[in-house]
């Protein structure tokens, strides 16, 4: 199993952090998701490893969290909060407004791998709602057309 | 990057160096940056914990409990370390004003997690950024790369003989870990199950050791009361709350934002002169006061002043500072169900009251709301919520059943408007069925 | 520690500080309810059943993790409190699928239960419920998640109890779920202890899933017939056309040393008793094949035949081969039988540890040998040798929780990383086949170190030999735990060297459900029962008779005599020795060879005669366990056509001619069949017991009534003079080895480990659909791995 060098010094330098090996577990997990896309039987096995831990434990761990998956996302992952200050000022349209465009319901993906949409709860951009992220990037005080021009811009970016 | 506003009533503390580059060390150091943490070394532990008391700051976080008290239950001896955890997991629904501090002012909480360890005797601090915000942990990180590069953080700290390393964490998605005894599973790379408590964090916490646990904005307003004293502190508020407190204002207000009042600043002025009052001729309905776990006050009941004690003796809590504003045209069943579906979704699942109940409370509410609604179902949704209160785990549980109970009692009205296969008046035709369920 | 005072509903009591509530109250009888709490397990705090009102405390506390303190006034039951249970249930019982009439835990649900007390009889809730398909896990254990109400019981005994830690919670919400180690399967030791500590119906067991109602069983608490550890295992039977069918094995009855534990062979391998291929008629050998005959046909074949070789050849033409399976009262009598009635010393069973070498160095030492339960609370254990998590899983556990609850100090020494070095302060490496020079060097032979040269170490690096024997030497109440790697001189050593540890006791381990019964018995060729020297014991002569002096041939022995055509005849009793010790199966052909056994093993089918027996879980005595706990074995199940070993063995004598009074002490001239020879259910042989127990009173009224012998085995087997009521209660009696006889030359290279695993149990293992089923399930996905 092979991480990129950020990734190895990045852990490299995160396990002395903590008195214990499996503290490290949640980062290091997001990260290696962010690299190979999802959390693999492999990821999980080579995590397990590194830190001790069965890969029961990892799994039970990935499956508490709701940003880990042990599935395949698209390149981008919108994620439209629709929560209550979100929802008050329009969340759910724009939920709707991209499952129209994208042609997609929550957590799916679209047929080219670009997109996968998914409804989410609460992510801190309660004063700037409605809002969404893709991938790690905040998107707010969105619009139906707003979100138009955020997702051509995605789409152009990822068929570069 | 998330937009600043201003308003002239704005007492600024916390958020004073917003806006201004202070994320860079050098420019925070022009801006008296860790003078905080130097008159600190020159203190006495308990002097510290002294003023931090004496300065009436409540924890932010939401329980609202006093942090130099807290500070001070930790053991002065102790054969484990003793830790400082600032808890920057923000995940309460109406809540962003962490996320400004780590983006305007990294620097700041770094200080507040220092004075805590200097004040109970801790050496080193974990700063737990929840997973969502990456370009804050990015951002924090470099803080903390920059601290230990000048020698604030490490070795002998400004010289002073004494050691402290602060070390950045990362969640990845649930809002449970925000509890602060799951917050320290997480942390030891567990799931976010809550803690039996006692014994309590302060005398057993991460691994095993005493631990403080604080809110990032507690923790970034104490290098201003080491640096304005204790008494400057306290009187920016009413008594036994001291100092300002961001208010995130969200919902339907024509000027939303994170703004910095004093405590026990009025709910209505911050409504209609701060927030900009209600726009497009609406009228106000409802407000969450404190987050999304508080119960909503109604439009004859927000004249009051928003400070713990007394949001508390309205029947609210201020909890996290999340003001969610709805406006007549906001249908409080939706409103509850959406809020259930959150508490549903968060439900660490440890406990039966809160995992089944919240569940129940959801599938009735989406019924209900989807015009299947039954008379005794309003009575059966305040039985379920009414015996989840006080009977969890761990206080979600409750964080779920108040605001439902609240929602039902002020407006049991608009519940019954749902009755009898009237689906919900306030929704276009047809949008029922394409509501969104949050699947597991 | 000191006494705490508190009030619970008035009641004053005092219990330890540090008692949790919930057990403070269930000491003066007031049951507050739970189902996440268990004993021994980790806290969870997760079910709010146990909620209970504390005086000062604004909230309900759950009494499961309150600890008790002084002046603390409590409130177990009130209007509020009853109406928080009665919330949890019906919260419960919402997506619950209320399959009771078909749920393997109907009747026997501690969710029925408390929904009985607490009443939730209004469905609050009209939603769908959330369901999901019922899962197999392994072979014997299946998973049916809405039944499961997440008190995650399963997933400690598992992790903390068994250390195997293969279920884990997944998932958050109303989500969460109990899963497997291996995503839709589970890899462990199929213990079952999840299955046992489910309070409702998600874990059923393979082995009984859809059988039977429990209402319609009957239990029986008996011994364990498998290891020598002799865990009590209470097994439900039922009326069948062929007798009482045994349908479940599992830990109802948890008063047994074992307490809530069983392992994959208590709890399941008692399905060789329904084997299809239990014999059930005697064979005679005509024509060259063995032929379905008469009881009274080969009684008498068996009669005449032995007793013309007695007195045509001699008694030392005749070899006896016992059994590690059989009670204590049918290796004793068999042993009395070959003496007296067989006039041969020619008597042998399959050893598996050097207990006469044991015995002569604990002579004088009444005090030197630790039951089971000592393992659980002895402040520091030594284990050489052996693996107990294999070959003695309840006394892998034992160590195990009590290092866990007690912080007892282990220090294992062995060739191998065994897994309970997992537990170990100090894990010593040393080479295969060096456990006697370790023995040696613990009792101060500084040179057997050389041999020792220690491999490596987990923990405590440091630790070199030197420091290791000061490390042990230093202790008090050490429990010394040895395998068969340890025999002859190399026990005296380690008996010798532990002359200066305070309080020391030892264990020495054997394989099989009596072995230690077998060899206290005598089911050897020098020694009678007590490891009296069969040449010299002279109460033995006055009690029975006329016995031969001169010790007899071992079992090698007799195969050899065999082999010269010197061994006229063979009685072999409930032992495999053609198929256990991969002997030629042509070697007794020239001797008259009768077989009882249970199965037509590679001895029986080689056979003169062959005698259907009763297997253990069919029968009544007593078992011995590896550490000398007596204990109680208790008939549950029935096949008809099958006799028990001791039945058979009287029977014999009878068609001998010989005067049975003088072999069995029975009393009086009437004749009280207690079930053994009738084939009764057992039903009606309880009926007996429980009126002769009511009356004082014990069955020994028929020559086929074992009890009859244990008064004889009290009299004359030195260290078993225990109380007999506390044996008929069900509890286990320690016998000492203190006033043995003085033992003899002893072969230990007659020593054969049975080298069982968690999934095997000599030839009877072969015949349990449950081990079976679990090596073959291994072995489909060995080869799956392989091929990819
Ligand atoms: C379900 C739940 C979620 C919480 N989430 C957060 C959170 O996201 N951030 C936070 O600071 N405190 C959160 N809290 C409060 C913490 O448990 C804790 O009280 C707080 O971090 C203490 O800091 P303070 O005293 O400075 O407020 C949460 C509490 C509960 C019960
Ligand atoms: S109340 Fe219970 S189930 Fe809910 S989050 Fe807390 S512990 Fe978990
Ligand atoms: S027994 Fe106390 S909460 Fe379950």
């Amino acid at each position: 199993m092979k991480f990129s060098e950020e990734f190895e010094t990045r852990f490299a330098e995160m396990v002395p952090h903590y008195p214990t090996k499996r503290s490290a577990l949640v980062p290091t997990l997001l990260y290696a998701q962010d690299e190979i896309g999802f959390l693999s039987d492999e990821v999980i096995a080579e995590i397990a490893s590194r830190l001790d831990l069965t890969e029961l434990e990892v799994r039970n761990v990935i499956s508490y969290y709701s940003m880990l998956t042990t599935k395949p996302r698209g390149k981008f992952n919108v994620q439209v909060c629709t929560n209550i200050s979100c929802m008050v000022r329009g969340g759910e349209e724009i939920l709707h407004h991209c499952a129209n465009k994208l042609g997609i319901g929550h957590k799916q993906t679209t047929a080219d791998d670009l997109f996968t949409l998914e409804e989410v709860e609460c992510i801190g951009a309660c004063s700037w709602a409605p809002a969404a992220q893709v991938n790690y990037d905040f998107h707010e005080n969105l619009t139906p057309e707003k979100m138009d021009r955020i997702l051509d811009e995605y789409r152009k970016k990822g068929t570069q | 990057m998330a937009s600043l506003v201003s308003h002239p009533d704005e007492v600024k503390v916390v958020s004073r160096r917003f806006g201004q580059g202070a994320a860079n060390l050098d420019r925070y150091l022009e801006l008296d940056g860790y003078n905080a943490v130097r008159k600190a070394l020159a203190m006495e532990p308990d002097a510290i914990i002294n003023e931090v008391k004496n300065s009436s700051l409540r924890g932010r976080g939401g329980a609202g409990f006093s942090a130099g008290m807290k500070w001070s239950f930790v053991p002065k001896q102790s054969a484990k370390p003793k830790y400082v955890l600032c808890n920057g997991d923000e995940s309460e629904p109406g809540t962003c004003k962490d996320r400004l501090i780590f983006e305007h002012d990294p620097h700041s909480v770094i200080e507040g997690v220092v004075i805590a360890g200097l004040a109970v005797g801790a050496t080193s601090g974990y700063i737990y950024i929840r997973g969502e915000y990456r370009y804050l942990s990015i951002i924090m990180q470099k803080a903390i790369r920059d601290a230990y590069a000048r020698g604030f953080l490490g070795k002998n700290i400004f010289g002073s003989g004494r050691n402290f390393d602060a070390y950045w964490h990362g969640g990845a998605g649930a809002y449970e870990v925000g509890e602060e005894s799951a917050l320290m599973e997480s942390l030891e790379g567990k799931r976010g199950i809550p803690r039996i408590r006692p014994p309590f964090p302060a005398v057993v916490g991460l691994w095993g050791g005493p631990t403080v646990i604080n809110n990032a904005e507690t923790l970034a307003s104490v290098p201003h009361i080491i640096l304005g004293g204790a008494d400057w502190y306290a009187k920016l508020g009413p008594p036994k709350n001291g100092g300002t407190r961001l208010f995130c204002l969200s919902g339907n207000l024509a000027k939303p934002g994170v703004y910095e009042l004093p405590m026990g600043y009025n709910l209505k002025k911050m409504i209609y002169e701060v927030g900009g009052g209600i726009p497009n001729g609406r009228k106000l309905k409802a407000v969450v006061p404190g987050g999304s776990s508080t119960p909503c006050l109604t439009a004859d009941e927000i004249d009051i002043n928003m400070d713990f004690d007394s949001v508390a003796k309205a029947g609210s809590m201020l909890g996290s500072g999340g003001v969610v504003v709805l406006d007549d045209a906001q249908c409080i069943v939706k409103f509850a169900l959406r809020t259930m579906k959150f508490y549903q979704h968060e439900s660490c699942g440890w406990c039966i009251p809160c995992r089944e109940g919240t569940d129940w409370l959801k599938k009735t509410l989406t019924r209900f709301h989807a015009g299947g609604g039954l008379k005794k179902d309003i009575d059966n949704m305040q039985y379920l919520a009414e015996n989840m209160l006080g009977r969890t785990f761990c206080p979600l549980g409750d964080a779920a059943a108040m605001p439902t109970i609240g929602f039902i009692n002020k407006f049991r009205k608009e519940f019954e408007d749902h009755l009898e296969g009237r689906p919900c008046p306030y929704e276009k035709e047809g949008v029922i069925d394409h509501l969104p369920v949050l699947a597991h | 520690m000191a006494d705490v005072t508190l009030t619970v509903d008035g009641k004053k009591l005092t219990a330890p500080a540090g008692t949790l509530l919930i057990e403070a109250c269930k000491s003066v009888g007031i049951e507050v309810p739970s189902f996440c709490y268990y004993p021994n397990l980790s806290l969870q705090g997760a079910c709010r059943m146990c909620l209970v009102k504390i005086e000062k405390m604004p909230k309900l506390q759950t009494a499961c993790t309150t600890v008790v303190s002084e002046g603390m006034v409590v409130t177990s039951d009130s209007d509020e409190i009853r109406q928080a249970r009665k919330s949890m249930v019906e919260l419960l019982l919402g997506n619950h699928p209320l399959d009771c009439p078909v749920c393997d835990a109907g009747g026997e649900c501690e969710l029925q239960d408390m929904t009985f007390s607490y009443g939730a009889a209004e469905s609050k809730f009209m939603e769908a419920k959330n369901h999901k398909e019922e899962q197999q896990w392994s072979p014997v254990v299946f998973f049916d998640r809405p039944r499961c109400i997440l008190c995650y019981r399963c997933v400690r005994v598992c992790g903390e109890a068994m250390d195997v830690w293969a279920l884990g919670v997944q998932n958050r919400g109303v989500s969460s779920v109990i899963a497997p180690n291996k995503q839709d399967h589970l890899e462990c030791e199929e213990c079952g202890m999840c299955i046992d500590i489910c309070p409702v119906g998600a874990l059923t067991s393979g082995a009984y899933r859809y059988k039977t109602r429990p209402w319609e069983m009957k239990h029986v608490g008996t011994i364990c017939t498998h290891c020598g550890d002799g865990c009590k295992t209470t097994l439900g039977v039922r009326r069948a056309d062929t007798g009482m069918e045994i349908v479940r094995g599992d830990n109802r009855d948890k008063s047994g040393t074992n307490g809530d534990f069983l392992c994959i062979k208590g709890r399941y391998a008692f399905d060789f008793a329904n084997h299809e291929d239990r014999l059930t008629q005697p064979l005679i050998r005509k024509n060259g094949k063995l032929t379905p005959s008469t009881w009274e046909e080969a009684f008498t074949l068996i009669g005449k035949k032995l007793a013309d070789v007695r007195d045509k050849d001699g008694g030392q033409t005749i070899g006896v081969i016992g059994s590690t399976r059989t009670t204590n009262e049918e290796a004793y009598l068999l042993s009395k039988f070959a003496r007296v009635v067989l006039k041969t010393n020619n008597v042998d069973h399959h050893r598996t540890a050097d207990f006469p070498a044991f015995a002569s160095a604990l002579r004088g030492k009444p005090e030197a040998t630790a039951r089971m339960a000592d393992v659980f609370s002895a402040p520091a254990i030594l284990l050489i040798g052996n693996d107990p998590t294999d070959q003695h899983p309840l006394l892998a556990y034992q160590i195990r929780n009590n290092v866990r609850l007690h912080r007892a100090r282990l220090y294992v020494v062995n060739s191998s990383p065994i897994k309970l070095r997992r537990q170990a302060t100090n894990f010593t490496q040393i080479p295969a086949g060096a456990e006697g020079k370790f023995a040696a060097f613990l009792a101060g032979n500084d040179a057997a170190a050389d041999g020792l040269a220690s491999l490596s170490k987990t923990k405590d690096e440091s630790l070199d030999l030197l420091a290791l024997r000061g490390k042990l030497l230093a202790e008090e109440d050490l429990i010394i735990i040895f395998g068969s790697e340890l025999r002859g001189s190399d026990i005296a050593n380690i008996v010798n060297s532990a002359s200066l540890i305070p309080g020391a006791k030892f264990l020495c381990l054997a394989d099989y459900a009596n072995s230690r019964g077998a060899a206290d018995m005598g089911l050897y060729p020098d020694l009678l029962p007590g490891y009296h020297a069969a040449a010299t014991s002279s109460q033995f002569h006055q009690e029975w008779g006329d016995i031969p002096q001169t010790p007899g041939l071992d079992l090698p022995g007799m195969v050899n005599s065999a082999e010269d055509g010197k061994l006229k005849a063979l009685y072999v009793v409930g032992s495999n020795p053609v198929g256990r010790l991969s002997l030629d199966p042509f070697v007794f052909s020239k001797s008259f060879v009768v077989v009882q056994d249970i199965f037509l093993t590679e001895t029986a089918v080689m056979a003169d005669v062959v005698l259907p027996a009763a297997n253990a879980y069919e029968k009544s005595g007593t078992f011995t366990n590896t550490c000398g706990d007596l204990q109680l074995v208790k008939k549950a199940g029935e096949v008809a056509g099958t006799k028990s070993d001791f039945e058979m063995i009287v029977r014999i004598a009878d068609a001998m001619g010989f005067d049975i009074k003088k072999l069995i002490p029975f009393g009086g001239a009437m004749r009280a069949d207690m079930g053994q020879s009738r084939g009764a259910q057992s039903g009606e042989a309880d009926r007996h017991a429980v009126w002769l127990e009511m009356h004082g009173l014990e069955p020994k009224l028929s020559p086929l009534d074992p009890m009859a012998i244990l008064d004889e085995i009290q009299r004359l087997v030195p260290g078993y003079d225990v109380s007999r009521m506390n044996l008929l209660a069900g509890n286990s009696e320690h016998t000492t080895l203190a006033n043995s006889g003085p033992g003899v030359t002893h072969k230990p290279e007659s020593i054969l480990p049975a080298n069982d695993t968690l999934f095997t149990s000599g030839t009877l293992g072969r015949y349990s659909r449950a081990l079976n089923s679990v090596m073959e399930s291994r072995e489909v996905k060995t080869t799956e791995v392989a091929a990819d």
